[in-house]
């Protein structure tokens, strides 16, 4: 009787406190999300209405930001994709016996505030930073571009900030294969290009979809990079949801935003992981 | 014979084949390395101007001095913040670990009815975005007419850390070869010794690591305290209001000590895991 009880003994005080403070909220936010101001009423005040309209005039005065938000997070995953697999793979497969140590310098850089590192990338880019007098010296750029509050730098700053959420899954995943199924590939006559493309490739695949992911996620309810390294003209819908909630004490378009935002990511990462689950995406 | 076949055919080949092999090896490293600087530039800079003479806004390198490491309260603001942000870390920690742990064993080492929809909850707050999290916990605190401040943020960090407690812990207890368990069972420990003497033993460095985890998750986290800590300034956040005026050098003196602290701490763990092996 007593073994039974075990496991649910165990999760009660754990899930109590998710139920409360995680499942609760996101209901009672749904809740927010259709509701209107009071008549009359202080700022502030709202009550229940159940005005879904909430949702469309949300998305239709905003949908520049959610539409910035989903490409910038896509382009930033795409980098740090292509920073990391070349990064992954070498420390998987040539680093030998350094391995363990080039896996702490890909975290390493994560234990300075990571507020910190982006105010850093924001002088580094910035117009007393060494960057860009050199790149103007070369003549790369000119008199009158910058490099900050530019998309550029936000993207730049997004990739580099997740990157190690795109880079930890994928050594886990290209550390598991077994080299010699490499070597099998090579025997049986494909060149490297064709090994990558059908052995490496396939078999990393669950690091690549993990990676995307936790970069995607978080990149695309973002605000922070859009803030400091970024302009008006590069706000994404983390901005508004701030601003709705600080600034303007607007909650039901913040929550409508919130869940805007949430479903949108739930579609993307279903309709992704079930392509990415068939050969299609390969 | 064979070696006139070696010689005969080896300086045809091998000049190409030596470069492709020593471009190939080379790229690697220089792909390496360029992977590296950029991770490590901003952490670089923030170590710099650390050492920077340059009293209220740290933005032009104006000469070195050591005062900023000396006195890293000279700036009394960015202590203040490390304080909060400290004291929120160890306490988010203690409950998230402990709670987190628990779940662990209840998912790890039981197979019960609403296993898999246990799983599912621990799964959802990581694929939430943080502003999600952080709002509608905002919004439940205003409901019930709470403030936001220290325990509500401390509340806050204590609901997204569970989940990467729970996903560390069961992670290790996976790992566990469960002859070990039986082997004490058969020596007659009942099932409170054998856990007390030999399962939690070699469930604590995943422990360990859970909370360091937690620990550094909460430290370095924004979005969901700038939503629900209302007058507390915690050390992220310290960074993010000064960022638009410039943030004195003592804030680089105390991330660049988190960067050194943290890295003793990782390597420390390393050096004492291959003892351990040995």
């Amino acid at each position: 009787m007593g073994k039974i009880r075990t496991p649910y003994l165990l999760l009660l005080p754990g899930f109590g406190f998710l139920f409360t403070f995680f499942i609760l909220p996101i209901v009672n936010l749904a809740q927010t999300s259709t509701q209107t101001p009071v008549g009359g009423g202080d700022t502030g005040q709202y009550e229940q209405t159940f005005r879904f309209q909430n949702y469309i005039d949300a998305f239709v005065e905003n949908k520049e930001q959610f539409g910035r938000s989903f490409v910038y997070a896509i382009i930033a995953t795409l980098l740090a994709l292509a920073i990391s697999y070349p990064l992954a793979y070498a420390i998987a497969f040539k680093s030998g016996k350094y391995k363990n140590f080039f896996l702490v310098l890909v975290v390493a850089p994560f234990f300075t505030s990571f507020l910190l590192r982006t105010v850093a990338w924001k002088q580094i880019l910035g117009e007393e930073g060494f960057v860009v007098p050199t790149l103007r010296t070369i003549g790369i750029i000119s008199d009158s571009t910058t490099l900050t509050s530019t998309a550029f730098a936000v993207v730049m700053g997004m990739t580099y900030n997740f990157l190690p959420f795109m880079t930890l899954p994928l050594y886990a995943s290209i550390d598991r294969i077994d080299p010699r199924t490499l070597e099998a590939s090579g025997d049986l006559y494909a060149n490297g290009f064709t090994t990558f493309r059908k052995v490496t490739l396939p078999l990393s695949m669950p690091g690549v979809v993990a990676g995307t992911l936790l970069t995607f996620i978080p990149a695309a309810g973002d605000y922070v990079n859009a803030a400091i390294l970024g302009s008006p003209n590069t706000k994404m819908i983390g901005n508004v949801i701030e601003s709705r909630y600080f600034k303007i004490v607007d909650y039901p378009t913040a929550a409508a935003l919130s869940f805007t935002l949430m479903a949108a990511i739930l579609i993307l990462v279903t309709i992704y992981i079930r392509k990415a689950g068939t050969e299609e995406l390969v | 014979m064979s070696k006139k076949i070696a010689d005969a055919t080896a300086p045809r080949i091998s000049p190409v084949v030596k470069f492709q092999r020593w471009f190939g090896r080379n790229l690697i490293r220089v792909y390496m390395f360029l992977a590296f600087t950029y991770l490590f530039i901003p952490v670089a800079y923030t170590f710099a101007f650390s050492f920077n003479d340059s009293g209220k806004s740290n933005l032009v390198w104006k000469g070195f001095t050591l005062d900023n490491w000396k006195n890293p309260c000279g700036a009394p603001e960015v202590c203040n913040a490390l304080a909060n942000s400290i004291k929120i870390g160890f306490l988010a920690t203690l409950f998230s670990t402990i709670l987190g742990t628990m779940i662990a064993f209840a998912i790890g080492r039981h197979n019960f009815k609403g296993r898999s929809t246990s799983n599912l909850l621990i799964f959802l707050p990581m694929a939430t975005p943080e502003i999600v999290l952080g709002a509608s916990l905002l919004s439940l605190f205003l409901v019930f007419k709470i403030n936001p401040g220290f325990w509500p943020t401390v509340i806050a960090h204590v609901m997204f850390c569970i989940s990467f407690v729970v996903v560390t812990v069961k992670a290790r207890i996976a790992s566990l070869d469960p002859r070990l368990e039986q082997a004490a069972m058969d020596l007659y420990a009942n099932e409170i010794q054998t856990f007390r003497r030999v399962t939690l033993p070699l469930v604590a460095p995943g422990i360990a690591g859970a909370a360091l985890l937690a620990f550094s998750l909460s430290f370095d986290d924004f979005i969901i305290t700038n939503f629900n800590s209302g007058t507390v300034i915690t050390f992220p956040k310290f960074v993010y209001t000064a960022a638009a005026r410039g943030i004195p050098a003592q804030a680089n003196v105390i991330g660049s000590g988190m960067f050194f602290l943290a890295l003793a701490i990782v390597i420390a763990g390393q050096i004492l895991n291959r003892r351990k092996a040995r």
